[in-house]
């Protein structure tokens, strides 16, 4: 399958631009909420500080701490499972169905899951999970993926959801109220939610000292079915961990101010022990993530709490959509932690960036991420996985750059070819041209200026 | 042998973790206090689509109850424990038809608007979520000023599960349209009554 390049789908997604302008400005709202939100706290500094500093502990003790935390929850009696990659992942849960004759299963926003891409292994299996989050459920009813990990259907207006519902719940056509969606989709679940035999959940928080774990949610959906249902399968990844229940004080401070703005997700669920008669399983999942552990330069990508603060505030995702980075982690994070996974396949994204910060400023664990996007380029380039134009580009500019004379007879060349043959540069094959107007060429360098001005 | 993928992970990681980096001391006498925590707490909660209200009497808030209850709706209240018999038989099917729960929360965060809810006081972990309407009884004494103070006194893992409920059920997944009653409650109130031995 040719998967389009990040510019390229970010192409056709500004074709439509009241679309375009609407997902713009949505976003940034979402961003304004977060600020609002963080200046009523005033310790906010301090509060990044020690999150940043209680993951970048736990990631210099991580076998420790997991250790710990498989001991206290078997104690608690959560069985619990490894998973060096997504297929083990998968197999793991595919078991978990088959040894229990599971017959139906509803599914909380799991971005893991998604990584793994749990849905489709089980669907070829026949088995189908119904994914229960509202962005969700009407991504999944579309057959696609989620363009954003805390709004999953961001990139659709009220219009599109209307239509889709009407064609699988059967709602009213053209009626785009929102309640009235919300409404329809909630009295169609809770069926769902009774009926099914399995839950599968994220986790948000693996705590060491106690072997539970906190989800957080607004819509209680994880809730709804885990304690429905008789058995409760929770995936994490192995960076998921916090050494001490109390560290959850720091994070459930941060982590919803961040994302949406809320002071703190309506539910957030601390579970401990399977109720009487259940089964609750824990699977912790590496999928390549002990190997971005080893890299020194991308390593604190893994303190990472899924705000996605860093998706609303930054102007390239704004304005080209989750779905331009091909991955399950789309925006700025994504294309920090994407490229450990695939470097050759997610080449594009750390050039989707202006570089411009300010996905480390709002951060919440304070994640260096613009420095690891400017670091991912290069680390691509020596690995020789960038565009051919490009890779000619920076080694013709190399070569003028090195050298005064060589870089003083370009200047020259390119400011007469500027003013007196203008087409040489204002075309298509020149892809700097492309939505921009080349600048007014001067009549002489500025070391020609201070020479004469001296 | 074979190695296990439990062993392969925490191999790689020892192999691949960076020099052991100090755990900071998170100094909670630091963070904000609010003068006027019961206020706080109920701005907050009114913030997210609830509502607070006052009570003096154990005895007005059984009678409220006693007259829903009459009117023919589905009423738990396990505030006091009195259905708690009533509840050991239902499930989520019965649970479903739920109108309204009554139960108590054990603390209250004013930062946020959190009320903590354990296994304890829920009985049925299914409880709080499945009811359309939730009322949870408050103390206001112990309204506490914000997350680092809530988990000084809770003890999180001591029951199987518990539960920082902050307002109704809510959405914003269409257009980030806010919709009350997502999958969750529908509607939230807090009673705050002193109690006397709570």
């Amino acid at each position: 399958m040719n998967v389009k390049t990040h510019a390229e789908a970010a192409q056709e997604f500004i074709l439509n631009e009241p679309r375009t302008d609407w997902h713009d400005e949505t976003l940034w709202f979402v961003r304004q909420k977060r600020d609002k939100a963080v200046n009523t706290v005033a310790e906010w500094e301090i509060l990044r500080d020690w999150a940043s500093k209680i993951k970048n502990h736990t990631l210099s003790n991580l076998d420790h701490y997991l250790k710990s935390f498989e001991e206290n929850a078997i104690a608690n009696g959560i069985i619990v499972h490894w998973a060096l990659n997504a297929e083990e992942h998968n197999q793991i849960i595919h078991k978990i169905i088959t040894d229990n004759e599971v017959k139906k299963i509803v599914k909380s926003k799991s971005m893991l899951t998604e990584e793994c891409h749990l849905n489709e292994y089980l669907q070829k299996k026949g088995i189908n999970i119904l994914d229960t989050d509202l962005g969700e459920y009407i991504v999944q009813l579309r057959q696609e993926t989620p363009s954003h990990i805390v709004l999953p259907a961001i990139h659709l207006k009220r219009q599109d959801v209307s239509q889709t519902f009407h064609e699988h719940l059967n709602t009213e056509k053209g009626n785009y109220n929102p309640e009235y969606l919300a409404e329809s989709a909630r009295i169609h679940l809770r069926k769902h939610f009774i009926e099914a035999d399995l839950a599968i959940t994220g986790v948000n928080f693996a705590i060491a000292e106690s072997g539970g774990f906190v989800v957080c949610t607004n819509e209680g959906n994880a809730d709804m079915g885990v304690h429905s249902a008789k058995i409760h399968i929770a995936c994490m990844g192995i960076e998921k961990l916090i050494p001490k229940i109390s560290h959850l004080g720091v994070f459930l401070r941060l982590l919803a101010r961040s994302a949406t703005g809320q002071p703190i997700t309506t539910y957030s669920s601390h579970f401990s022990r399977p109720r009487s008669g259940q089964q609750m399983h824990v699977i912790i999942v590496d999928n390549g993530r002990s190997r971005q552990l080893g890299r020194p330069d991308f390593r604190n990508s893994l303190k990472c709490i899924r705000c996605a603060a860093c998706f609303n505030t930054c102007p390239v995702y704004r304005r080209s959509g989750g779905h331009s980075y091909h991955s399950t982690v789309a925006g700025p994070i994504g294309s920090i932690l994407n490229p450990n996974l695939d470097m050759k396949a997610n080449s594009d994204l750390p050039f989707a960036s202006t570089l411009c910060g300010s996905c480390s400023n709002v951060c919440p664990v304070k994640i260096n991420i613009h420095e690891q996007l400017w670091k991912w380029r290069q680390t691509i380039a020596v690995n020789g996985y960038v565009d051919k134009s490009k890779k000619t580009g920076m080694q013709i500019m190399a070569w003028i750059l090195s050298d005064p004379k060589v870089y003083r007879i370009s200047g020259k060349i390119g400011r007469w070819v500027m003013r007196t043959l203008p087409f040489m540069v204002n075309n298509r094959l020149n892809v700097w041209y492309k939505q921009r107007e080349m600048p007014e060429a001067p009549g002489k360098s500025f070391r020609d200026w201070i020479k004469e001005n001296k | 042998m074979i190695m296990g993928s439990r062993e392969t992970i925490l191999q790689a990681i020892a192999l691949n973790k960076p020099d052991l980096a100090e755990l900071p001391e998170v100094d909670i006498s630091i963070t904000s206090h609010y003068n006027d925590v019961v206020r706080q707490f109920g701005a907050m909660i009114e913030a997210a689509g609830g509502s607070v209200f006052n009570m003096n009497s154990i005895q007005t808030l059984l009678n409220e109850i006693s007259a829903i209850k009459e009117d023919g709706k589905f009423v738990i209240n396990l505030f006091g424990d009195s259905d708690i018999d009533q509840l050991k038989g239902l499930n989520a099917e019965n649970l479903e038809e739920l109108d309204t729960c009554y139960l108590l929360a054990q603390l209250g965060v004013a930062e946020n608007g959190a009320l903590w809810v354990s296994e304890k006081q829920m009985f049925n972990r299914l409880i709080p979520f499945i009811c359309q309407h939730l009322v949870i009884v408050l103390n206001p004494k112990n309204i506490v000023s914000n997350m680092h103070e809530a988990y000084n006194q809770i003890n999180a893992a001591s029951d199987g599960f518990g539960v920082f409920i902050a307002g109704p059920s809510k959405t914003a997944d269409i257009e980030q349209n806010l919709v009350i009653g997502a999958h969750g409650a529908r509607s939230l109130r807090v009673c705050l009554m002193d109690l006397v031995d709570s």
